[in-house]
């Protein structure tokens, strides 16, 4: 009897050690690459010539919904930029395929705010917006990460 | 001894009983619950369509709606081809109306949530699609100018306590359109532009109470709804709510490893959007190029948002103001279809191009390259136990 419980103990401690190995080696298996570590909802652009942040107008993101955004953009120094042109393109790169949507800039709010509507994600991932923006102190681009 | 070994089997025991439950990590669990009926949101008011929610339209449209009357010929009406009992489908390859069309009926279950209608998207509102089929010569092969004579003589008391008054229409050629026949296309021209703004109205007016209608048309519960609701909190699905393992397999590769859930999500299992899956064209038929070709259509049809007969202002047309008007990628793209109640409904796709779900899966595990344009999605090398397992989920969205 005694002996039957010492194979049963030595078989459970055997499933744990396996439990074990399966979890390290799931923990450190390379998985495809994540945007994760760049969501930013703020950022400064390519040639460092404005700080742009980028953020939905209702403060949520809603899956499926068209919706509208903020970009503000400052100078380096703080600055609201005004009278810029933006256009924005996008997608979602691990799906090759583009925006299922032409968001545009459609109002000037003041204080470096413009209003981006028409933006709608479709699906859940990671999706990429690609701004360029012309301003009184030149052209530059940014790129926010967005990820449902 | 005894108090530990007791303990032990106790463990034993259930960890074998929960090898056997239904188990799902906490953001399955969450796609789970977003698939669910009960999250489908309430819809939202058409603004375009003053009349979409008085019941009055509704019922005009629903008369309307099974009407043969509303044909060229007297003898198709919507229901023709949407059946009622058939979750106003027709269960063909290819719809036949007054002739044989190039598309598969689309069912009507939940439609008012789309932004866009038709395989395509060729139509940006619900009443403007229920006006397409009325003067498409393969389907109901009318015209406008011969609808208002009929909705006046028929309907015309019903009409007016919805709509407002008509006006004299005794002066309007019997048969004329924009889109008809050279002589229909001849006499409507011929006609004075006040005359054929009146008719565009009634004409417009019947799409609204038919949509008005059609907004009625809402999905029912499933068995996958019962088990979705019970997953999602916490609780073990019971009775018919709960799955087989193999209707497991089946919904944790629907949400994982087959990626379906990226398109068909949310509680109507559809993105809404346009996609090329590499479908393959029919032999035999027109040639045929998807959204590509219907966005020019949206564009230069009269009663689309941006048109004289929307309600309300410009502000609901953002759907048409933000559309993607060009790009490689909706060349052969087609709508995600709606997978509620798909199971109980053959053939398959844009054409009726699949027999079965079997084959349905087996071209989305083998993803073949497109004939035109470039297809989405990728091989899967699914088994056939998984393929089978995949079936038997959406078998759960037709019980």
């Amino acid at each position: 009897m005694a002996s039957l419980w010492r194979y049963l103990l030595g078989g459970l401690g055997l499933a744990a050690l396996l439990a074990g190995v399966l979890a390290v080696v799931y923990l450190t298996a390379p998985h495809a690459p994540q945007p994760s570590s760049d969501v930013g909802r703020s950022k400064t652009t390519a040639n460092k010539l404005f700080v742009a942040t980028f953020e939905p107008e209702k403060g949520v993101i809603r899956q499926g919904e068209l919706e509208s955004w903020l970009l503000t953009l400052n100078t380096v120094h703080g600055a609201p930029v005004e009278g810029a042109a933006i256009t924005i393109s996008g997608g979602m790169p691990q799906h090759k395929h583009g925006l299922p949507t032409s968001p545009q800039a459609t109002d000037y709010l003041g204080a470096g705010r413009y209003r981006i509507d028409g933006v709608k994600f479709t699906m859940s991932g990671w999706w990429q917006l690609h701004f360029a923006i012309s301003a009184a102190a030149g052209s530059d681009t940014v790129v926010f990460n967005v990820v449902l | 001894m005894s108090r530990f070994s007791s303990l032990l089997v106790l463990v034993v025991v259930a960890v074998l009983a929960g090898w056997g439950r239904p188990e799902f990590s906490d953001a399955e669990r969450q796609t789970i619950a977003s698939l669910a009926l009960s999250r489908l949101p309430p819809l939202k008011p058409d603004t375009t369509n003053r009349f979409a929610d008085v019941p009055a339209a509704a019922a005009l449209g629903s008369t309307l709606f099974f009407d043969t009357g509303m044909s060229g010929d007297g003898t198709v009406s919507c229901s023709t081809c949407h059946k009622i009992d058939r979750q106003f489908q027709d269960d063909l390859p290819q719809a036949i109306g007054v002739g044989r069309t190039n598309r598969r009926t689309m069912p009507l279950a939940g439609v008012a949530h789309d932004p866009w209608f038709f395989w395509d998207g060729r139509r940006d509102s619900l009443w403007a699609q229920a006006l397409t089929p009325l003067e498409n010569p393969l389907e109901q092969a009318g015209n406008r100018a011969a609808f208002a004579h009929y909705i006046k003589a028929r309907f015309g008391e019903r009409y007016e306590r919805i709509f407002g008054p008509l006006s004299d229409l005794s002066s309007v050629p019997a048969n004329a359109s924009p889109l008809g026949t050279d002589a229909e296309k001849a006499a409507w021209n011929a006609m004075p532009a006040s005359q054929a703004e009146e008719v565009n109205r009634v004409f417009a007016n019947i799409g609204k109470a038919i949509a008005a209608f059609e907004r009625s048309i809402a999905p029912p519960q499933t068995r996958f709804d019962r088990f979705a609701i019970d997953v999602a909190a916490g609780a073990e699905p019971k009775g018919d709510a709960a799955f087989s393992p193999e209707e497991i397999l089946g919904l944790k590769l629907f949400i994982g490893k087959a990626n379906c859930v990226t398109c068909h999500n949310g509680p109507r299992f559809t993105d809404g959007s346009f996609h090329n899956t590499g479908v393959p064209p029919v032999a035999g038929l027109p040639p045929d190029r998807g959204r590509v070709d219907a966005v020019r259509q949206v564009e230069a049809d009269p009663f689309n948002c941006f048109g004289a007969f929307r309600d309300g202002d410009a502000s609901a047309c953002r759907e048409l103001r933000f559309m993607v008007k060009a790009g490689p990628e909706l060349v052969r793209a087609y709508k995600t279809p709606s997978l509620r109640g798909a199971a109980t409904r053959p053939p398959y796709m844009h054409a009726g191009q699949f027999s079965s779900l079997d084959e349905v899966v087996a071209h989305y595990s083998k993803a073949p390259a497109s004939v035109e344009g470039t297809s989405e999605i990728h091989p899967l090398q699914l088994s056939d136990r998984e393929r089978a397992a995949l079936v038997a989920f959406l078998k759960t969205l037709a019980e």
